[in-house]
């Protein structure tokens, strides 16, 4: 049998272009079916996740009043510098006008002018601290608390560059000789280490609540698990006005202000 | 043969070198044949896993409770013998062993550094640790913040000599 060389090039474009149209239509079917018989993976839902909500109204109630800084410096052994380069803070406050410069609207500042508002790590639903870190020595936890590994650390401070908040402190000197009065149940942290507030999670490990929280004396700092529509900082949340702090970077603080 | 002293001077100062580490053991300390003679706690009679382990390993068990409890929020330990403790080196280990007169003591005769878990981890107050080892302190705790100088501390009250252990990380 004889072939021509318009008709070895015919046939072979037809078989090439069956084969595909096969290869096509099982990639296609076999897709599709695999989609149908795998179940759809699931997110699971968080059903814890911690946070805080500051009622500013009571907090300003008692101004100078630092009952908070005071526990939580006790309760987790944090130095106390007097150059502020050095200083280590987990739980501080600024100035209501540089927390959020967003409500400023000509007329706020007389009412809210000078109120210092207490300011701590927001454990981030997506924390830019966990991202950067090269070691993963902080990192999140399931109920949402942004921890950190101090043995883990190594002092490479990408962390405090990545935190809009601020809201990590490095250790430029052995912090030992700078603690007022040593707590032995928490560790101290050593020369070379970033630290920041860690919700207390030793002493939710015990049932407890933070030491800010119990320290308030109105009662001012609401802790509780966000994940809970009936816990408590969610009551609050659904009756009152809430912000948080830089919200438009899409971090997800858990720390919300009542103003 | 006129080279014969700068050879023998060579030699001298080879043997002393090579030889070196045998003689700083032995000033710093003492004895080598002898063993050290631990504190062993006087309120318990069994630690959280049988002797032999927690001489050979208990490294690796603290490495262990680290990761444990700082990653993944298990506090809780289960012991061989189904006691539970809390995985913590402040209250469970130090809560019986005393630091100067237990770990330091052998980690010294041993030669091997102390390892820097004492720059963050604290020794529990006074009264927390050992009853024995109370009796040996008769000096007052000193102030909170102070440095403190355990070494010296120990070789004036038990004769034991000047712990040779190199500070890391303090």
């Amino acid at each position: 049998m004889k072939i021509t060389r318009k008709d070895f090039l015919r046939l072979t474009g037809l078989s090439f272009l069956a084969a595909g149209t096969i290869e096509a239509t099982h990639a296609i079917a076999g897709r599709s079916a695999a989609q149908e018989s795998a179940p759809r993976k699931e997110t699971p839902s968080q059903t814890v996740r911690w946070g805080m909500v500051v009622d500013l109204r009571k907090c300003r109630k008692d101004s100078g009043c630092d009952a908070c800084i005071q526990a939580c410096d006790s309760a987790h052994n944090i130095p106390q510098f007097s150059n502020p380069k050095h200083q280590v803070k987990w739980i501080w406050t600024q100035p209501y006008e540089t927390v959020f410069p967003f409500i400023q609207n000509g007329y706020a500042e007389q009412t809210d002018a000078g109120i210092q508002v207490p300011l701590m790590c927001n454990h981030c639903a997506d924390p830019p601290c966990v991202r950067v870190c090269p070691t993963q020595a902080t990192w999140k936890r399931a109920d949402g608390i942004v921890m950190m590994d101090w043995h883990r650390c190594i002092g490479c401070r990408y962390c405090m560059a990545a935190c809009p908040y601020g809201s990590r402190s490095f250790n430029w000197l052995d912090p030992r000789p700078h603690i007022p009065h040593i707590n032995p149940d928490f560790p101290t942290r050593t020369k070379g280490v970033v630290e920041k507030c860690n919700f207390c999670e030793e002493r939710l490990a015990q049932g407890q609540r933070p030491a800010c929280v119990d320290a308030c004396p109105e009662k001012a700092l609401v802790f509780g698990n966000l994940a809970d529509p009936n816990s408590e900082p969610r009551q609050l949340l659904r009756e009152r006005f809430a912000v948080q702090r830089e919200p438009e970077l899409g971090t997800g603080p858990s720390v919300y202000y009542l103003v | 043969m006129r080279d014969r002293i700068w050879i023998v001077a060579g030699l001298a100062v080879f043997v002393a070198l090579i030889t070196a580490p045998f003689w700083r053991a032995r000033r710093d300390v003492g004895d080598l044949a002898k063993l050290p003679v631990l504190t062993l706690p006087a309120n318990q009679t069994q630690c959280v896993a049988p002797v032999a382990y927690m001489r050979a390993s208990h490294m690796k068990l603290l490495m262990a409770w680290r990761y444990q409890v700082v990653r993944e929020d298990e506090r809780k330990y289960v012991a061989f013998n189904g006691k539970v403790y809390q995985k913590n080196l402040t209250e469970t280990c130090l809560g019986c062993h005393n630091k100067e007169q237990f770990c330091d003591r052998c980690h010294a005769y041993a030669g091997v550094p102390s390892p820097y878990c004492w720059s963050c981890h604290n020794q529990p107050q006074a009264g927390a640790s050992a009853v024995s080892a109370a009796a040996l302190q008769p000096q007052a705790q000193p102030a909170p913040g102070a440095r403190r100088s355990p070494d010296r501390l120990l070789s004036r009250m038990s004769g034991w000599p000047v712990s040779p252990v190199p500070r890391r990380a303090q």
